[in-house]
């Protein structure tokens, strides 16, 4: 007998939550508040994308859940971990057989597909807290896109880097309308969020907000018209699998200075190998 | 635009605190290419008229009539709250008397004065370059100084690049709470000169509040005496402050020191 209700949280709570992501899909980019419950892990863990997980699996899902990428880091073992003891569905490391994908920092290289749900954990949904701290404020920032601000800090990129040195939470304009954070993903998986045939859902559980990017909407980086966005390249390919175009991550593999790139994706470097 | 029509028109503009007075039945026109300066003591509710006048405060009483570019007038304290702040965008600036209030001091000089561009829709990093250049050099601020946080400029630069920062979009009327406030006297002097040009050469119309007469001597055509919340006197600069009728008026000519 399982001491849990499915997928932990109870059903009061789901149901105010699924409210909050049916709104959030109404008005893609648009933070809905939401009563956060406190979870079994810290927050920064992921309680925000446990919570919207949990609220939209069901028995049939098979879940997949990645941390910066990786399959085996211990927040996505954790996690994967937590829903398969308190919902029983099956899990897989493998993105074409997932339906529903819990991820921290990354889009997985293997494209998504219609009918897949990406669930994002996010630290600060705010994409103009940087800048001003009132809450209220930004509220009405948001309602009368005055977005000017937003620039500032692109130009003062620019300015001190020669380009936009933020590499990682680009912040995007979402549908022409909302400018968003897409939570911590490198640049490099910014266009992925544009015109994604899967539902993109965004959990923040310690700022209590949830926003959305609906299948197959536009979403756009900001930048200036004579600094067009662009994304990080490398000049090598995978060390273990030979994939080029992907998001690497550099390993220190000895303390001579030796290092090497691998894809920051593992099930993608796995599979790659194993063919 | 109607000649005939003031730029700004204030009628019966009141503010209590509580059962306090923070001014009472104050009314005013300021027409375009004017410069009308708010005089009294501290306390005497010259902020808060300004607030009350730039939609920034709510008054408990009055009308603040506003002409806009196309010639319709608006009035300040019934628009709705978009209308309003993109008028504060757009024709309006503010120059407030401590710098710090009024700039952006994690950013760098350039990137304060192309805040109110980039807010208006620009987005050609060079152009905005250029720009931010082109009015550091108006408010004399060296041009290798844009990258530089505004930290790091005296304070009477930080005002001179509160200023750039204020007219860089070309408003039609500014507002200025004590520009020269807290400012050493040969830097006054200078950053006067700077606002006169400026005033001048764009052709704006300005509210200035200040309690240094020599400002207003130097800067405002018109004059508005104020005590206890209400307006004493009013009439043409030099006329108030060389043959001021009312005793409070006199009282305050005669307490400015003569070297």
């Amino acid at each position: 007998m399982n001491p849990y209700n499915f997928a932990f949280l109870d059903e009061q709570t789901k149901r105010m939550i699924r409210r909050a992501i049916l709104k959030a899909v109404a008005i893609p980019g648009y933070q809905v508040p939401f009563g956060s419950r406190e979870m079994p892990l810290s927050y920064g863990w992921g309680t925000g994308g446990v919570q919207v997980t949990a609220s939209v699996i069901g028995p049939d899902d098979v879940l997949k859940v990645i941390d910066q990428g990786a399959d085996d880091t211990t927040n996505a073992v954790s996690i994967r971990r937590f829903f398969e003891r308190t919902t029983g569905v099956r899990t897989t490391t493998r993105t074409e057989a997932a339906t529903l994908l819990q991820t921290r920092h990354r889009i997985p290289e293997t494209p998504l597909a219609e009918g897949q749900i990406v669930v994002f954990q996010v630290p600060i949904p705010e994409p103009l807290r940087w800048l001003e701290p009132r809450e209220t404020e930004t509220r009405k920032m948001h309602a009368l896109e005055e977005y000017g601000v937003m620039h500032v800090r692109l130009y003062e990129d620019i300015t001190r880097h020669g380009h936009v040195e933020t590499a990682y939470d680009y912040p995007v304009l979402v549908n022409g309308r909302y400018i968003m954070r897409p939570s911590p993903i490198p640049k490099f998986d910014n266009p992925k969020l544009d015109e994604s045939p899967a539902l993109l859902l965004f959990g923040a559980g310690r700022e209590k907000r949830i926003y959305a990017v609906p299948p197959f909407t536009t979403v756009r980086s900001l930048d200036f018209e004579d600094h067009p966005f662009t994304i990080e390249r490398w000049d090598q390919t995978c060390a273990l699998c030979g994939a080029a175009d992907v998001f690497m991550d550099e390993i220190v593999v000895d303390d001579k200075g030796g290092r090497m790139f691998v894809c920051s994706d593992t099930d993608f470097c796995e599979r790659r190998r194993g063919r | 635009m109607d000649a005939d029509r003031p730029l700004l028109r204030a009628r019966g503009v009141t503010r209590y605190y509580g059962s306090r007075v923070g001014c009472r039945d104050v009314g005013l026109d300021l027409w375009p290419g004017e410069v009308l300066g708010v005089v009294g003591e501290s306390g005497s509710g010259k902020t808060t008229l300004l607030g009350c006048l730039s939609g920034r405060l709510e008054p408990s009483a009055g009308t603040v009539e506003f002409t806009q570019r196309d010639g319709t007038v608006v009035d300040v304290l019934r628009i709705p709250e978009p209308a309003l702040r993109k008028l504060a965008r757009t024709d309006w600036g503010i120059v407030h008397q401590n710098p710090r209030d009024g700039l952006r001091l994690g950013v760098s000089a350039g990137a304060n004065v192309g805040e109110r561009l980039m807010a208006l829709g620009a987005r050609h990093y060079g152009r905005i370059r250029e720009a931010a250049f082109d009015w550091l050099g108006r408010v004399e601020i060296d041009g290798e100084r844009i990258d530089d946080w505004p930290e790091t400029f005296s304070s009477g630069m930080q005002q001179r690049l509160q200023i750039a920062r204020t007219l860089v979009t070309e408003p039609r009327l500014v507002f200025m709470d004590e520009p020269t406030g807290g400012l050493d006297v040969s830097v006054q002097a200078r950053l006067l000169d700077l606002l006169r040009r400026l005033v001048t050469d764009l052709g704006l119309s300005a509210v200035i509040v200040t309690h240094d007469l020599a400002v207003t001597r130097l800067l405002a055509h018109r004059l508005l005496v104020m005590r206890g919340g209400e307006v004493v006197e009013s009439g043409l600069t030099d006329q108030v402050l060389d043959d001021p009728q009312h005793p409070y008026t006199q009282l305050l000519v005669s307490s400015v020191l003569q070297p």
